[in-house]
């Protein structure tokens, strides 16, 4: 290991006095500029700071990412044109991800090491988070991830900005069966962590209640045959479906479903998703889905005045005919969460914001109003919204108080 | 197992299964047939073979909302015509990529293998461009969503029988074409001995281009047809390919019949696990089986007995 040892004098040895010389010289600037908000190094001018969005636009996850990354563009745009943050300007470099994971982990390092971003937007699954983690811990980035997710982390250099599995689903299940009167449940997924995990939770729930789980199922990603497990259903008769399925599956499962007879608006069995935002309808079809309930933080359809500006200003960025789901509003909160934090503290250095975090408010937020808990989750608002034919939804409920995150919930720590 | 049910659930389950394995069915049998073409008598392993589909599908999708600005009133039957200009589509850009790339790498299957997976990529990023990088949503007319109502239980989706037609149509057109018709001959010919196809008179370059033009043509229809059960963006056609070279590879390649057979064992074999066991089981077990016989018997269930 003699080789890593590269001492004073070693690295005068290699580089000659003159080489040391400019060494040190090219480190200096670093230092130098405004030894206060930034004694890390980062890329901060006196005017500009830039930052990182590293998302997948091509491979399979696209269809998901894009609209998380029209939202960061967006609120970086927004905060400049407010004067930036600390009186400097965003820039962003945007990587690609390209929906594979080893891919993440890569241009996280390239965005953390070479280009010294001050903070990153990012990621969507949870296996592109798991992969990015690591280099994020080692270099000490700081991560602003928009997606719902099952839980079960809480890392020093992520802030978590979707709803974690608890959050989504306790309150949405507390509802069907106040408001509908629901008894047994069928709980449907696709096959990997966090239709798993939220199942788990949900079924705990639902047999705290001394209700009954009918079926619980899982199929591979991609899977696009659901006649089976539609006739399970049919012969079971559950009260509520509860699904979880993801991406292209989805697709197929609603237009089989209505196929199959089973008109999700009479409610019998009422259908409850978790992962059906505005922006999976546009490729399911309105009439397919219409009449099914979802448990998010986040609608399109949301009445408040930030939110209407939120609409107004994203389809004025994006084009008209554009929809903003759950994930879309959650990505939007990072750069002004992070503005917050970096305002407070009065630092870009991933130190000194960690410190601020907890109960850095904003209540210019979309979703109404979110504040970091010190676990790095944000309390928000549970609501459900029904789906409407026109592939928006119509909130029916939210919970009057803001829903605690609890990333390790009883029976998993 | 059973003990939950009553018999007439049970006879209903029965009966549902079974529907639900012939649609499945007939699903592999559309997937599969242009590759079975392309890939057994060809010898071209067509990784585009997904994205072939999706061109079939964005087809559809473009023709659903020309009928309905330009001619509302015959929106409930705009799917037919979609199917056609799907197979028009395919077929066409099936004979320029025959063109432009296979017929250079014949002979050379890995090579073609990575070529035509280029190809898939190329597409699915020119979708992308095209299209955007969400789904969309391909709207139905009524009549094709809904379902019929045989007693309580049973409900035949009407989306599957049409499938199940279409299937029906499309092989008894390709039994036809390759096996009663003098443009069929010239293609067997020309997959049982080239040089001697070549030597009585066949044009074999044309016969080849004609051959993938159709194989892809029949993607494109499988495609449009996928719409209803299935969704429509750029890597729609990824979920389909490892399904449809299962079938083909087990059925034996070179044989349209063992395809036709193979895709019927793994439709039933894996509709019914899946009602006894969990998909993803169902889907695992499906696989051991499959890779089990094809150790046994590599060269698939049915094979061609040619010279080499």
């Amino acid at each position: 290991m003699t080789r890593a040892k590269v001492t004073a004098p070693g690295l005068k040895r290699r580089l000659g006095w003159a080489g040391l010389l400019a060494w040190a010289a090219l480190g200096l600037p670093g230092i130098s500029v405004a030894d206060d908000v930034n004694s890390t190094g980062l890329a901060v001018t006196e005017d500009t700071v830039k930052v990182g969005i590293l998302h997948s636009i091509t491979g399979t996850m696209a269809i998901s990412e894009t609209g998380s990354v029209q939202a960061e563009k967006l609120a970086i745009e927004q905060i400049n044109a407010q004067g930036g943050v600390l009186g400097r300007k965003i820039e962003y470099i945007q990587e690609d991800g390209a929906s594979d994971w080893p891919t993440f982990a890569e241009k996280a390092r390239k965005l953390l090491v070479n280009d010294k971003v001050a903070t990153v937007f990012g990621c969507w699954t949870s296996a592109s988070r798991k992969a990015v983690l690591p280099v994020f811990e080692q270099y000490n980035g700081m991560l602003y991830y928009p997606t719902f997710y099952e839980g079960l982390e809480q890392s020093p250099n992520v802030i978590y900005t979707g709803q974690e599995a608890t959050q989504q689903i306790l309150a949405s299940i507390d509802w069907v069966v106040k408001e509908k009167g629901a008894k047994t449940f069928y709980l449907l997924g696709s096959d990997y962590i966090w239709p798993r995990t939220s199942n788990k939770i949900a079924r705990k729930h639902i047999e705290k209640k001394g209700l009954k789980v009918v079926g619980e199922e899982y199929y591979p990603l991609g899977h696009t045959q659901f006649n089976s497990v539609i006739n399970k259903i049919k012969l079971r008769k559950p009260d509520v479906i509860f699904a979880s399925v993801v991406g292209g599956s989805n697709v197929a499962f609603y237009k089989q479903l209505k196929a199959a007879g089973i008109d999700l608006t009479k409610e019998k069995p009422l259908l409850l998703t978790i992962s059906v935002t505005e922006d999976e309808i546009l490729g399911i079809g309105g009439e397919n889905v219409e009449g099914a309930y979802a448990s998010m933080k986040y609608f399109q359809s949301l009445e408040n005045p930030n939110n209407e500006a939120f609409v107004k200003a994203f389809k004025e960025r994006w084009g008209d005919d554009i929809v903003i789901g759950d994930v879309t509003q959650a990505a939007y909160l990072g750069p002004w969460l992070w503005k917050a934090a970096v305002e407070k503290a009065g630092s870009f250095d991933v130190d000194k914001i960690r410190e601020v975090f907890p109960g850095i408010e904003l209540k210019t937020a979309p979703e109404g109003y979110v504040r970091i808990h010190e676990n790095h989750h944000l309390w928000s608002k549970a609501r459900i919204g029904q789906a409407q034919k026109d592939g928006q939804y119509k909130v029916v409920y939210e919970t009057e108080d803001l829903m605690e995150p609890d990333p390790f919930p009883e029976g998993y720590k | 197992m059973f003990a939950d049910y009553s018999m007439p659930e049970l006879m209903s389950i029965f009966a549902m299964q079974g529907f639900a394995g012939l649609s499945l069915f007939s699903i592999f049998v559309l997937m599969a047939l242009g590759l079975a073409i392309i890939f057994g008598q060809m010898g071209v392993i067509n990784m585009a073979h997904g994205e072939f589909m999706i061109l079939g599908a964005y087809t559809t999708y473009l023709t659903a909302g020309l009928f309905e600005t330009v001619m509302p009133g015959l929106y409930g039957i705009y799917f037919f015509v979609a199917m056609f200009l799907a197979f028009i589509a395919s077929a066409l850009l099936g004979m320029l990529v025959e063109w432009l790339m296979i017929r250079h790498l014949y002979h050379r299957p890995l090579d073609t293998l990575l070529a035509t997976w280029g190809l898939s990529l190329i597409l699915q990023q020119a979708y992308r461009s095209v299209f955007g990088a969400r789904e969309v949503g391909v709207s139905l007319p009524d009549w094709m969503m809904g379902s019929i109502a045989v007693t309580d239980l049973v409900e035949i989706p009407i989306n599957g029988l049409i499938v199940m037609v279409l299937t029906l149509v499309i092989a008894t057109l390709v039994y036809l074409l390759m096996f009663r018709s003098g443009w069929g001959r010239q293609v067997r010919a020309v997959v049982q001995n080239r040089p001697m196809a070549e030597a009585v008179g066949i044009d074999t370059g044309k016969v080849d281009r004609i051959t993938f033009a159709l194989g892809c043509g029949i993607a494109g229809v499988a495609g449009a047809a996928f719409t209803m059960i299935g969704s429509t963006g750029p890597t729609s056609g990824q979920l389909y390919i490892v399904d449809t070279f299962l079938v083909v590879v087990f059925g034996g390649a070179q044989s349209l019949l063992g395809t036709i057979a193979s895709a019927f064992t793994i439709s039933q074999a894996q509709s019914t696990m899946e009602f006894f066991l969990s998909g993803s089981m169902a889907k695992v077990l499906t696989l051991l089986v499959v890779v089990g016989i094809l150790m046994l018997r590599p060269q698939g269930l049915f094979a061609l007995k040619v010279r080499r």
